[in-house]
């Protein structure tokens, strides 16, 4: 079993705690164990944009140092940092960058982080889960497939910051396949969605209700009209606004029809034919399990 | 209506400061409006990506009081598409941090429903808190 270092953020171990379980069972299926990262603490959820601004990256340097050091200190066999979250991947790579490249900011926040125990160097290469999955290879995916997708039509959402802006992106922001070759791997049938990487409104689902609910309608019909009978997302924010959010949409739009918005993660527990106990498949507004059972994919215990 | 642009030094002085915080040459804007087209809050906004962009060259400081600043909700689509090379989300970035640096905030958190807030994944509270208040 490989060990690697994981970060899990904000969200992870709490509103989208069954995203972790699931990643963290599918990893294990992969024969990666994906340890959490001891100290961690919040990045910031988004990446401080102006230039003078140091103090709001010194959450996210002292991630990335922290791993550096605990992957040293424990000989991990990968030490590189596995996240999850869509921001958290966004927030850690941009910063890291910056680390990398402006020598007098890097100065700058490791003479803030002084109580530290050594500097960092820009060292942590930080990778989201898919971008593993990616790279253990869609044919060994494929050989644990042992409950395929094949009756299923799946839509895969992306949103903003998996992709964009490109230098941190996970796949060609305008183009991306990463997901689509996922779920080609669990033997699912795939539906292209033109609104893939749209963005769904983000953090304006707290005060600005309406904008998200607008987009994520156009967003969940697009992929119906292509066909789509769910969607996978890899976010807990994209997926807060398009499972949770239709529950305002259909007060909108009289005409809507509910679909079950999950992570990829939770497909490929039931593709890998893992336990569903803990898979958080009742975790969600629009519940998949209906859909599950219609294709005799899952089956009430 | 005749309009008119006076590039006076206070003008002058806010296009520098917008550019030395975003550390994006606006000048380099040539008004073709792709950021425009790819912005999906557009709809949403007062004035366009693209008009920010060019209130922020000619120096007029009533772009800080534009619904748009604080709509764009940083999702780089303008950034992937620019073909100059800009970033518009981090002028809007700017133009907000100018307003949150003196404590103007855009988010009232009394405002916002007690069961509504239950319900988001922690990511939610903390990027809205960092985007729109100080």
């Amino acid at each position: 079993m490989k060990r690697i270092p994981y970060y899990p953020g904000c969200s992870l171990q709490t509103k989208a705690k069954h995203f972790e379980t699931t990643a963290m069972a599918v990893a294990e299926a992969l024969d990666y164990e994906m340890i959490t990262l001891p100290r961690w603490n919040c990045c910031g959820a988004v990446h401080s944009l102006t230039s003078d601004d140091l103090m709001h990256h010194i959450a996210p340097v002292t991630t990335l140092l922290r791993s550096k050091e605990f992957s040293e200190a424990n000989q991990l066999d990968d030490s590189r940092l596995v996240v999850l979250c869509a921001m958290c991947l966004n927030v850690l790579k941009r910063t890291n960058k910056r680390v990398i490249e402006l020598i007098d900011d890097r100065t700058k926040m490791n003479d803030f982080l002084y109580l530290e125990s050594s500097k960092y160097d820009g060292s942590t290469q930080v990778i989201h889960f898919l971008e593993l999955l990616k790279e253990i290879g869609w044919d060994v995916l494929s050989r644990k497939v042992t409950h395929p997708l094949s009756n299923l039509s799946v839509s895969p959402y992306y949103g903003c910051l998996l992709l964009r802006p490109k230098e941190v992106g996970i796949d060609d922001p305008e183009a991306p396949v990463i997901q689509e070759n996922l779920l080609h791997s669990l033997q699912a049938k795939v539906v292209e969605n033109p609104l893939k990487n749209r963005c769904c409104g983000s953090y304006h689902t707290l005060a600005d209700k309406q904008v998200v609910v607008d987009l994520s309608y156009d967003i969940l019909t697009n992929a119906q009209k292509a066909g789509a009978e769910i969607i996978t997302t890899s976010c807990p924010l994209c997926a807060f606004n398009l499972d949770q959010r239709q529950e305002d949409i259909i007060k909108k739009y009289s005409g809507f029809k509910k679909i079950p918005v999950v992570y990829f993660t939770e497909l490929m527990m039931i593709a890998f034919g893992l336990p569903l106990k803990n898979a958080g498949l009742d975790q969600h507004y629009v519940d998949p399990r209906p859909l599950f059972i219609e294709k005799e994919m899952y089956h009430e215990e | 209506m005749i309009k008119k642009a006076i590039i006076s030094e206070a003008s002058e002085t806010f296009c520098k400061k917008v550019i030395e915080l975003s550390g994006e040459i606006v000048s380099r804007c040539d008004q073709c409006g792709t950021c425009t087209g790819s912005c999906p809050m557009v709809i949403e906004m007062d004035i366009s990506p693209s008009q920010m962009m060019r209130l922020v060259l000619l120096g007029d400081e009533s772009v800080l009081e534009m619904k748009t600043i604080w709509i764009c909700a940083s999702c780089f689509s303008c950034t992937a598409r620019c073909p100059r090379g800009l970033d518009a989300s981090k002028v809007a970035e700017a133009l907000r941090q100018m307003k949150l640096r003196k404590a103007i905030h855009y988010l009232h958190l009394e405002e916002i429903d007690r069961e509504e807030l239950k319900k988001f994944p922690q990511m939610v509270l903390v990027a809205a808190y960092r985007k729109l208040t100080g």
